[in-house]
């Protein structure tokens, strides 16, 4: 693989990510438990949509001049370079919150990093980024604390949602080659190298939860590399690319 | 006008507080939470914000149906965005009622329950992409008529809310056109759409102001109390003559065909829509009322275990300060 066509990977493993956890996060317009968390929702779903403009829009010009659109529309499953975590069902909304905090997390982390990334593209969406979810990451943060530590049934609800969505958090921290091409040329770190930093922010915000952190280091694996997702993204692209794929070449 | 045919209240007060009630108001000089009101203007502006309140809460479902089909990202990110602002829209206007003695709460369990009503317009549904742009350009044109004006309204809170709610609206009425218009200058599919998206909205927009008023009996004491400022049928009239010329420049044809300039009137004559039409919505008969209290009702019963979650780790929060005190 030429350097170009990692680093091509590498956007769309970032704006795929975006756009298909917005895309789900979306899901919830109007549907949420109180008015505030409806606003939330809506400003954060609204922050990873305009990420993925930033991510997919670097990726296509990198790829022969398409646009981020269609990256986003006009893709097959296949082609999707996001981890599994943020495709999975919404669930109720404290699976939502959980899977929001888990993501968050490595997210702030990763964008942190890519600030001093060698590529000037890649510095300047990180800058911008990074100040929208660290946001993201206060607010997921002490919910999953004040649903972890509320009731007896919501810290059951928490710690059911923890335990499912665990094992799709692996994967954000596995590095294959193009990872390792993109951190020899300093454009961003290598993901397995994030994993201590991770996990003594997510230990100290679970414990302020009262919840406990599964054993297993079982990852599922699959969707950064394309080689399997689940069966939930055919579902959700079938929704949000139905209008391009009906009515191919119209301007909208 | 997302408050439709709100009942105003008589009130059997001292008749001297009320002529001096009635000379602040005459003077334009704002009514604040503090200051003495009738019951009256009190229990008629907790129907009426309220109303607008839920209207904003309800109205998320309609276009919150085309945020996950939205064609472009940017188009997503716009539609998200008003649904943002609109729940935002609610909150303030929540917040202009609690003022009057009503918490948030009470007044969301009576939508929930049908005691109180929302704006008959979004008991319709959204078929096609057009039709976001439709509820951007017509439904959110025929408020901002109502709305601008009730930034002069007496009740303070309620003004200093419209003032803020105003300026978002019309940005939205902008977009709406900007995407109806796309859609209009499109492919012969999408003429259709747009086309049939103003056939479905055009007179549940004009009913959005509510029947005549020789029809409705509340208005003269609303409008003395300056929470209703123009007649139903000035708003209508108002919407018609800016909104013609506006579909002429689409290329979309009204679907009334004795719309016609009056030269003598300096208005357009129009149909009037059919109110049996409106009334059975407002009764519940609309084609989403069941389906959208539904999805609100849900929202609300799904979500009782975070409310009380969030509100039970609050308390130990504050206790375990108290106790470090």
């Amino acid at each position: 693989m030429t350097r170009d066509e990692a680093f091509q990977q590498f956007l769309l493993r970032m704006g795929d990510n975006t756009l298909i956890l917005g895309h789900r996060v979306s899901e919830w317009c109007g549907h949420a438990p109180v008015l505030e968390e409806d606003i939330a929702l809506a400003n954060t779903a609204l922050d990873l949509i305009g990420q993925t403009q930033m991510w997919l829009g670097l990726a296509g010009e990198m790829g022969g001049g398409k646009t981020a659109d269609d990256l986003a529309f006009l893709r097959d499953v296949w082609d999707f370079r996001n981890v599994l975590l943020v495709e999975v069902a919404n669930g109720d909304f404290g699976r939502t919150l959980m899977r929001q905090f888990l993501f968050d997390a490595w997210h702030s982390i990763m964008l942190g990093r890519l600030l001093t990334s060698s590529d000037d593209r890649v510095a300047a969406i990180a800058a911008k980024a990074s100040k929208e979810v660290a946001y993201h990451l206060e607010r997921s943060a002490e919910t999953v604390v004040g649903l972890g530590d509320g009731t007896e049934e919501s810290h059951t609800r928490m710690q059911a949602a923890l335990d499912y969505l665990w094992p799709y958090v692996g994967e954000m921290f596995v590095s294959d080659d193009i990872d390792a091409q993109i951190a020899a040329a300093g454009i961003a770190p290598n993901p397995a190298d994030l994993r201590d930093e991770y996990d003594a922010l997510v230990k100290r915000v679970l414990a302020k939860a009262t919840l406990t952190l599964p054993e297993s280091r079982f990852a599922h694996k699959g969707g950064r590399d394309g080689r399997m997702h689940t069966e939930h993204l055919g579902h959700l692209l079938s929704q949000m690319q139905w209008l391009q794929r009906a009515y191919p070449g119209a301007s909208w | 006008m997302y408050a439709q045919m709100v009942e105003s209240e008589a009130s059997n007060d001292d008749p001297e507080k009320l002529a001096e009630f009635q000379a602040r108001i005459d003077a334009d000089i704002k009514i604040e939470p503090k200051d003495w009101m009738p019951q009256g203007y009190r229990k008629t502006l907790i129907r009426q914000i309220g109303q607008h309140a839920h209207s904003e809460i309800v109205g998320q479902l309609p276009e919150g149906n085309w945020i996950t089909r939205a064609p472009t990202l940017q188009r997503k990110a716009i539609l998200l965005a008003k649904v943002q602002d609109e729940a935002g829209h609610g909150l303030y206007l929540y917040c202009a009622a609690e003022t009057l003695g009503v918490s948030r709460d009470e007044i969301t369990e009576m939508l929930l329950d049908g005691r109180m009503k929302y704006s008959s317009i979004f008991n319709y549904p959204t078929l096609n992409w057009a039709d976001i742009g439709a509820v951007g350009w017509l439904v959110d044109g025929a408020a901002i008529m109502n709305q601008v004006p009730l930034q002069r309204t007496s009740y303070g809170p309620y003004s200093r809310a419209m003032i803020r709610i105003c300026k978002e609206e019309s940005f939205h009425q902008r977009q709406g056109y900007d995407a109806i218009r796309k859609m209009a200058e499109g492919t012969p599919e999408q003429r259709k759409m747009a086309q049939d998206a103003m056939n479905r909205f055009w007179y549940p927009s004009l009913m959005m102001f509510g029947p005549s008023d020789k029809d409705s009996v509340h208005s003269a004491q609303s409008m003395a109390w300056k929470i209703k400022i123009n007649t139903n049928d000035e708003l209508r009239q108002k919407f018609v003559d800016q909104t013609v010329p506006q579909a002429e420049y689409l290329g979309l044809t009204i679907p009334d065909p004795d719309l016609t300039w009056n030269e003598e009137r300096g208005h357009y004559d129009f149909s009037e829509p059919d109110w049996s039409e409106f009334f059975d919505v407002i009764k519940g008969n609309g084609p989403c009322n069941v389906d959208r209290l539904a999805a609100r009702n849900k929202a609300w019963d799904d979500g009782k275990w975070v409310r009380d979650g969030l509100l039970a780790h609050a308390r130990k929060k504050q206790a375990g300060n108290l106790a470090a005190e």
